[in-house]
């Protein structure tokens, strides 16, 4: 795994993503030239003006433009990345959701301490649920009575998506707030009882990664890890097809 | 404790005072100075616990699963068995590390601390307009700070679903999260008396001559706070009401309908809103990042006019700048809540505003910063603190921005990331500025100073551990380490970097021997240090240092009066290089 | 001591007030704050809410009617109680201050009322989210509405002997606590229609 995490960004898989490591690292260099720039003037005017015989203060105080533009300059900067940076990816994340015919659509239940996967099977529909049905064996409280349920699949923990295919996830919890965390796939996303979330993504490359949990959600929280796995198209299927319910 | 601190006082013998019996003078007294001398030793101490929690905390994300050494086995089995933490009792510490140091530490502390004791000295008057009321905000403080300690005894330990209390989890957390609710009632109703207090006092008692604009600037910063304080509170103690009807009378306020805790349906009505609880809590909480700042700014900006010998760059503008900041705080809320959901038009309102609000912060620091030009600066403790207290809030503000940007706020959200940010401007940020207060106004408070030496050394070490400690989060938080982890090994991504986690944990413990010299100082300062030769042993203008040294209870022989604005040092053809306030003729 | 706290009973001559008439603004402005947090949080749950129910239909209008009658007449005796001071009258004020707190009273007794016939019929906060904002609204206001009686219960009996020593301080405490007693009958002018009402 060390292939894919090292000391600086985990390595991005998603075709979004990199909109948002080019903003991290244009952030930091301009983070870095303010505050080396800064710091600078900050230890010449403690050398220059430091205490000592024969040195004065002076009441008078040197009038600055340089702040003036600086500040200007800095709000400038500042108008460029929420319109020119982060809008358009946010934009796109939130708004911009792939067709439902065309995406892989799946629902991820979050609840303590596990990430419960819904894929709807071969109809596409997703079967009715009902909270009074859920128990240990049927964890979504998935009526299969319901006709567009009996093909659907559930798995826990486990979230395979195909590679080069846009997926579309319905995202809610059970019991607390959970966040749905892809690192390699530069998403989190809170997981809120009560609401369901859309959130899509695409993968680049094949690999298996993890699903991480990153709101405090009780005390298995650091446990709350799933597996995420971008296979290709074929392998996706067949895993689909080894998991189909058994009649 | 506060009597020992005070004790000075008693060797002048200000008459008067002698008339009250013990417990009139040194505990439940009216006095400001009294009260403030109070809320410092209270919050300095609670300072240090809440910094010993976390100590601890770091012990397991250091070496996890391991026992603790030596102390480990005097835990009872529900914190540590055989000395190995249990998350159970990690997410207490982590929880009430937040809550303590916000609460009982740095606000009393900045405010109740500094601001009682200091602020009515600098603006010329006897006491604090309500000095009952006063009393009052103490001991309600006081109160709420037990309660908060109580609840780790209590079954199934203190608050443990983070500082922040999201529910549902904390509608389900065990009855140690009620007790926070009634802590912070108590702490919130404590805050709100000391701001109704400071901004009467600020505004009705003001010394003659003693003009807005003629203000130290501490005092502006105190009262942006109190307003702060007084309308950003009262929202919280809504939601704790809500949370506690939620929790006691099993309303459903954060509740939505269906939900199913441990496969079982929950026995609620139902048809309640967790993210309400994220609004009315943010609400108070982005302001109370202000709340914990502005006061800090104050103190340092006090520390640098008075340490360059000359007048700060630009006094209007911090002014300015710090109203627009208190008022900007009350609208950039939801930036702590961009991944709930919220809609494309909320969050690029709220991204906004964030960016808006860092212009007057960039105002403030810049104007600091150009303070020092010109100047002939003495590299005193209190000094090198403020100084520090600068670059410090640089980068807390500049790792703010990463943040406040939905795109990438996307990937370092509810990481590492976020602790360093923040911890840069409260930790080295803020408490560096309450360290150069206790280091500035200890002579005024005891009639001597503390040593120069031990402060020197407190703070080189104290900079550099600081620095350790925080700075590697950042890379952590880059790598995609999240907060809040009991096990720092879980996830593949956190592997490579958990070296760093060692690193900030002996950092951190480092950081703690680092207090040592600055508690051997404080104490020992009490009863052995220099006493002052008068009664302004800086050469500072403002009216506190016209004070007799203690000032005994009324504060001064006459009531001041004010001729000139609050930093008039180096004035041209003048004798000496500070002209105080007080000063008809340019001395 | 050697200087006394200033403002106590004359008002500030560049403000206009006196040290407690700002003390309760500032304190309004914050009791504003908190029962403007509840009252966004009940327009959040109502809108998020599917089934929310008519107030008209569940809750006792009548008795709500009579409640806000009482409140709106005892600030009118408040504010005549403040006016007899004002003339020099200690008498007058007694008695119009013993007519506030016994209104004050009546409107808990009243409110009580309220509360047992909803519990009679088994209807907890916990019954709906309504209900829940409901109780906790006329709840904290109730506890208001205590608290003012308290004070002006103080102010009626022990607190008046201040009179003697110093007639104008008196006074201002008397209008501070009639700003007190107004506002907790403005919260009532609000939550009266939004809960019963719509």
């Amino acid at each position: 795994m060390d292939k894919y995490y090292g000391w600086g960004l985990p390595i991005d898989i998603s075709t979004h993503g990199h909109a948002i490591d080019r903003l991290i690292n244009l952030l930091h260099v301009f983070m870095i030239v303010m505050f080396v720039g800064w710091f600078a003037f900050f230890i010449i005017a403690l050398v220059r003006f430091r205490q000592r015989p024969g040195h004065k203060a002076s009441y008078e105080t040197k009038h600055f433009k340089a702040p003036t533009y600086l500040e200007i300059g800095v709000a400038v900067f500042e108008i460029v990345l929420l319109a020119g940076f982060s809008m358009p990816v946010w934009t796109a994340l939130k708004t911009a959701l792939p067709d439902k015919s065309k995406a892989v659509q799946v629902r991820v239940i979050a609840q303590q301490f596990a990430w419960n996967i819904h894929y709807p099977g071969p109809d596409g529909v997703f079967g009715k649920t009902d909270p009074k049905l859920i128990d240990a064996s049927n964890p979504i409280g998935l009526d299969r009575a319901s006709a567009s349920a009996a093909d659907d699949i559930v798995t826990v923990n486990q979230l395979n998506v195909p590679v080069s295919a846009p997926v579309l996830v319905q995202l809610s919890s059970k019991d607390v707030i959970h966040s749905f965390s892809l690192q390699v796939m530069r998403i989190k996303q809170d997981a809120i009882p009560g609401q369901s979330i859309p959130v899509w993504f695409e993968a680049k490359k094949t690999g298996q990664f993890e699903i991480a949990c990153a709101q405090l959600c009780g005390l298995g929280h650091y446990r709350m890890r799933g597996f995420f796995n971008v296979q290709e198209q074929e392998d996706f299927q067949k895993w689909l097809a080894e998991q189909a319910p058994k009649a | 404790m506060s009597h020992h601190t005070h004790a000075p006082s008693a060797d002048h013998g200000h008459h008067g005072e002698h008339a009250l019996p013990f417990w009139r003078k040194y505990i439940f007294s009216v006095d400001h100075k009294v009260i403030g001398v109070q809320y410092t030793v209270t919050s300095l101490l609670f300072l240090f616990f809440g910094f010993c929690l976390i100590m601890l905390l770091r012990w397991q994300l250091a070496y996890p699963g391991q026992p603790l050494p030596l102390i480990g086995q005097f835990f009872p089995e529900t914190q540590m068995i055989s000395g190995i933490m249990l998350p159970e009792f990690y997410y207490q510490l982590g929880a009430m590390h937040g809550t303590i140091m916000i609460f009982l530490g740095i606000v009393p502390l900045a405010v109740g601390g500094f601001g009682n004791y200091v602020l009515p000295l600098q603006i010329g008057a006897p006491d604090m307009a309500f000095p009952k009321l006063n009393m009052m905000s103490y001991w309600l403080f006081f109160i709420g700070g037990v309660i908060m300690l109580a609840s780790f005894f209590v079954p199934g330990g203190a608050a443990q679903s983070g500082w922040t209390s999201y529910p549902p989890l904390s509608n389900i957390a065990p009855p140690g999260q009620t007790w926070w609710l009634v802590g912070m009632a108590f702490l919130i109703n404590s805050s709100l008396l000391g701001s109704v207090n400071f901004i009467v006092t600020i505004v009705q008692l003001r010394a003659d001559g003693l003009s807005f604009f003629r203000l130290p600037f501490f005092v502006w910063a105190q009262f942006v706070t109190s307003f702060l304080l007084l309308l950003a509170f009262p929202p919280l103690m809504a939601a704790s009401v809500l949370q506690l009807m939620d929790r006691v009378a099993h309303t459903s306020f954060f509740m939505p309908t269906g939900l199913v805790v441990n496969d079982q349906l929950a026995q609620v009505s139902g048809g309640g809103h967790p993210v309400l609880w994220q609004h009315l809590f943010w609400f108070l909480a982005h302001p109370e990042v202000y709340v914990l700042i502005l006061p800090a700014m104050g103190i340092v900006s006090e520390i640098i006019a008075c340490n360059t010998r000359k007048p700060l760059y630009g006094y209007k503008a911090l002014v300015y700048a710090s109203i627009f900041l208190g008022f900007m705080s009350f609208i950039v809320w939801a930036h702590h809540m961009f991944l709930t959901d919220m809609g494309i038009t909320m969050s690029a309102f709220f991204q906004v505003t964030t960016m808006i609000i860092s212009i007057p912060s960039v105002i403030i620091l810049t104007t600091l910063v150009l303070s020092l030009w010109g100047g002939s600066i003495r590299f005193t403790t209190p000094m090198l603190f403020a100084l520090a207290f600068l670059p410090m809030f640089g980068i807390g503000g500049l790792t703010g921005l990463p943040l406040g940007l939905t795109a990438s706020d996307v990937h370092l959200h509810d990481t590492y990331y976020v602790i360093g940010h923040f911890h840069y401007v409260v930790a080295p940020g803020t408490i560096f500025a309450l360290f150069a207060g206790v280091y500035h106004w200890f002579p005024k408070v005891t009639g001597r100073r503390m040593n120069e030496t031990l402060g020197k050394i407190h703070f080189f070490f104290s900079f550099i551990f600081m620095n350790c400690v925080f700075m590697p989060m950042f890379i952590q938080g880059l790598a995609g380490v999240l907060r809040r982890m009991y096990d720092p090994m879980q996830y593949a991504h956190a592997q490579p970097v958990q070296p760093l986690n060692e690193f900030i944990s002996v950092s951190a413990w480092l950081l703690g021997l680092a207090q040592i010299p600055f508690i051997i100082n404080f104490f020992g300062s009490i009863w052995r240090g220099k006493k002052v030769e008068n009664d302004n042993p800086w050469q500072a203008t403002t009216l506190e240092w016209t004070a007799p040294t203690p000032p005994p209870h009324g504060n001064f022989a006459h009531p001041p009066v004010v001729y000139r604005g609050p930093y008039e040092y180096s004035v041209p053809n003048a004798r000496q290089d500070y002209t105080p306030q007080t000063a008809k003729e340019v001395l | 001591m050697s200087s006394e706290i200033r403002y106590i009973s004359h008002p500030h001559p560049v403000t206009g007030v006196t040290n407690s008439k700002l003390g309760v603004w500032c304190f309004l402005a914050s009791e504003i704050m908190l029962f403007g947090g509840l009252f966004s949080a009940l327009v959040m749950l109502r809108g998020g809410s599917t089934n929310w129910p008519h107030g008209f239909e569940v809750l006792n209008v009548p008795l709500a009617t009579l409640n806000t009658m009482v409140l709106i007449t005892s600030s009118v005796t408040m504010v005549l109680s403040w006016a007899s001071l004002v003339r020099k009258d200690l008498g007058k004020y007694r008695l119009y201050m013993a007519v506030t707190v016994l209104l004050g009273l009546a409107f808990l007794v009243i409110k009580s009322f309220e509360y047992g016939y909803k519990f009679e019929h088994h209807i907890y906060p916990s019954k709906s989210t309504f209900y829940a904002i409901y109780f906790t609204m006329t709840g904290l206001h109730g506890l208001h509405v205590i608290g003012g009686i308290i004070v002006n219960a103080y102010f009626l009996l022990p607190g008046s002997k201040l009179w003697h020593k110093d007639p104008e301080q008196f006074t201002g405490r008397i209008e501070a606590a009639g700003l007190y007693w107004h506002f907790v009958d403005l919260v009532w002018i609000f939550l009266f229609p939004i809960l019963y009402l719509l």
